[in-house]
């Protein structure tokens, strides 16, 4: 074992695997429980339990390969294009099991918007990527409504500015953070009710990054938002709840604060104090 | 630390700079060497090519010129219409070939011996007497004038005139004898003997007779047998791919699917030949050498290969894009349809047209459903008897006169310039499509 720790609050020592912290949301959005994830043999998740609340930013943060990129894919059935990944447990929105027969996957991931690491605005034009959505889903009636959703969209990312003038040239002409403020006006252009941000700034810029941690902030007064990522300064800086992940398990979850400042698990704290990871 | 990771500390950056300077110029000579190599295999092979070109091109050129003889021709009322009724009947049935030996009589007054009018009487194509009565037919106002008409000159003549047979050599071993030659060369002295581009090789169809060939018969049918081709194995071929690729699953039956359309890619054309022969030609009772027939044949051979450029396609669109569409509530078919078709488009299009190029240049399957008649006339339409230009050289290549071996050459040049015209088309199109996003 290593030094005595330092931290008098950390009560949980490094082999406890039950979840430390409250992991219910009085108002919950998406309840997860008992959560397995298998790759063909392998498993990538283990017994997780968690709420997304509503209008609210909940950071996921661990050590790569720990499992958080799989558990938010999960909410919106994106790892159905995986194959060979097996999904057991309960993931529940709204009353329904997203993962039964009966929902349809379409209108769950209408609901449900992604934004990726890396970004993938359509390779057609910045107009065509923000009202693509609108148009499949019959959002919109006629042109004018159209135009004005995709200026909504765009103003509410913060691009608008940038590109009002040059609608109609390629989405993937745009510089990396603009690209990604792209794919965020995309997935709010159909409202959903859950965004679910795979680390959306590790590609980018810190100006950038900063300019996307602000629009997160304004977001979540309509959306709630589960954010994976990487930065811890970025977990505190936008989130109101953080969940700490190592090899598959959720080892702990609470108020951002006191994670970061007082936190339960020996794991934990020795992730957020730098000691690996 | 243990006693290795000393000796390796031990080694300072000065002396693995050393190892590797010392390591460089073998590292450059294979190098070089490598590029040496790859220089010498491009210049073989356009060496190759260019001997094919030229080889061919040095043939086949002659062909696009013929020997016509000008002939003053006494279109002879009594011959033609004698009741003065212009009945078409009789203007179709009249004698011109006797107007013509005629006008070759008037030319030659000093051919007074039999065997000498025979001569003489060859000098021109057997298709002079058809070109007379064509002219009748289409413009009645010749009957009862005298005319200069141009008629293509035999072909025995024409060679002669290209320098293909030998004056030098004794008169038993040539096809035209001393005497043809001294008309021949008081014919060029009256200027009534003459090369022109050589028209007929591109409209008409095929004939016994090389003056009066072409490659139009054979051409049509071209057109309309890839026609068919195109129309039933581009969207089959297409949608197999897409569906195979993006919505099929993955299990051992659709690996079997995958085995065998990659063998049927590798089959010799000749087998398709023959299940078109016994099961169109026999079973379904499709009409034998019609362009159907033929296209059906040649979408089967083509059908593979769509299937797997189309695939290959497909798979190398960057998988963040069907996530990105999926992300957003696209269903699997608009997924398909608006975001990875139009971006694996370019590679179907350009597979799909290489596909063609080759089904173009097929001949054993045709041969083996019939297309290999000796058909005449112009098809015109996909049910009626034709040939396609691979099967009219093949033809070409098998006759004895030796003026089909320049008409051979030139359909094969005709053959090549369609094939480079479609092969560039197909790299306009990748050009242009991977430029635009």
């Amino acid at each position: 074992m290593s030094a005595p720790d330092s931290n008098i609050g950390v009560t949980f020592p490094r082999d406890h695997r039950e979840t430390v912290g409250q992991i219910e949301h009085p108002n919950f959005k998406i309840r997860c429980r008992d959560l397995n994830v298998f790759y063909g043999e392998n498993q990538a998740i283990f017994d997780v339990s968690l709420d997304i609340g509503s209008n609210e930013v909940i950071a996921m943060i661990g050590p790569s390969g720990c499992g958080k990129s799989t558990l938010i894919r999960c909410f919106n059935r994106m790892n159905d294009t995986i194959n060979g990944c097996r999904v057991d447990g309960s993931i529940e929105m709204d009353g329904e099991d997203v993962n039964s027969n009966e929902i349809d996957v379409v209108l769950l991931r209408a609901r449900v918007g992604m934004v990726f690491q890396k970004p993938n605005p359509f390779p057609k034009s910045i107009y065509e990527n923000v009202a693509y959505g609108p148009r499949i889903h019959g959002l919109t009636n006629g042109k004018e409504e159209l135009d004005s959703a995709v200026e909504s969209s765009l103003l509410r990312a913060g691009l608008w500015d940038e590109v009002a003038d040059r609608l109609d040239e390629p989405g993937t002409g745009l510089s990396g953070g603009q690209q990604q403020r792209l794919c965020i006006a995309r997935a709010i252009s159909i409202n959903p009710e859950v965004i679910l941000m795979d680390e959306p700034c590790s590609a980018l810029d810190p100006i950038a990054t900063a300019r996307i941690e602000e629009l997160i902030d304004e977001l979540k007064r309509n959306y709630s938002i589960a954010i994976v990522t990487h930065s811890m300064q970025q977990a505190a800086r936008v989130s109101q709840r953080t969940a700490y992940f190592h090899l598959g398990y959720l080892i702990e979850v609470g108020e951002t604060e006191k994670i970061f400042t007082n936190p339960s698990h020996q794991l934990t704290e020795d992730y957020i104090t730098g000691r690996f990871g | 630390m243990n006693s290795k990771d000393s000796k390796d500390t031990l080694r300072s950056s000065a002396m693995t700079a050393n190892l590797i300077k010392k390591g460089l110029k073998k590292r450059y000579r294979t190098e070089r060497l490598f590029q040496s190599i790859g220089l010498i295999a491009i210049i073989l092979g356009l060496a190759a090519v260019l001997f094919l070109f030229t080889s061919i091109v040095g043939k086949g050129y002659g062909a696009f010129q013929q020997t016509y003889i000008l002939l003053t021709v006494d279109f002879d009322k009594d011959l033609i219409d004698p009741s003065g009724d212009r009945d078409l009947d009789s203007i179709s049935q009249a004698n011109y070939g006797v107007m013509v030996k005629e006008s070759l009589r008037n030319q030659f007054p000093d051919a007074k011996k039999r065997k000498d009018k025979r001569l003489v009487y060859r000098l021109v194509s057997s298709g002079a007497v058809f070109q007379l009565r064509e002219l009748v037919m289409s413009n009645h106002k010749v009957i009862g004038q005298k005319l200069d008409v141009w008629v293509p000159a035999d072909d025995d003549i024409d060679m002669l005139i290209k320098g293909h047979i030998d004056r030098s050599l004794p008169e038993s071993d040539r096809r035209v004898s001393d005497k043809q030659i001294y008309f021949i060369d008081k014919l060029i002295q009256a200027k009534r003997l003459k090369k022109r581009f050589n028209t007929t090789f591109f409209s008409a169809g095929d004939s016994r007779e090389p003056e009066l060939a072409g490659i139009g018969g054979a051409a049509v049918g071209t057109m309309f047998t890839i026609f068919v081709t195109l129309l039933l194995a581009f969207p089959l071929g297409i949608f197999s791919a897409i569906y195979l690729e993006e919505f099929a699953p993955r299990n051992r039956w659709t690996d079997l699917i995958e085995v065998n359309i990659n063998n049927l890619a590798a089959v010799p054309s000749i087998v398709f030949g023959l299940l078109g022969l016994s099961v169109f030609l026999n079973f379904f009772h499709l009409p034998r050498s019609a362009p159907v027939v033929g296209g059906l044949v040649l979408a089967l051979m083509t059908l593979p290969t769509i299937i797997i450029a189309g695939r290959a396609a497909l798979q190398s669109v960057p998988p963040s894009v069907r996530e990105a569409a999926l992300g957003i509530g696209a269903s699997a078919i608009q997924t398909t349809f608006h975001h990875i078709v139009p971006l694996a488009m370019p590679g179907m299009l350009t597979g799909s047209i290489i596909g063609m190029a080759r089904a173009i240049g097929e001949t054993a399957p045709l041969l083996m459903i019939g297309m290999v008649a000796f058909i005449v006339d112009i098809p015109k339409g996909f049910t009626d008897p034709s040939t396609v230009l691979p099967v009219q050289i093949f033809l070409w290549l098998d006759s004895p006169e030796r003026a089909f071996v320049e008409r051979s050459s030139a359909a094969i040049m005709v053959l090549l310039t369609f094939l480079i015209l479609i092969n560039g088309l197909a790299a306009v199109l990748r050009r242009r499509y991977e430029r635009r996003w």
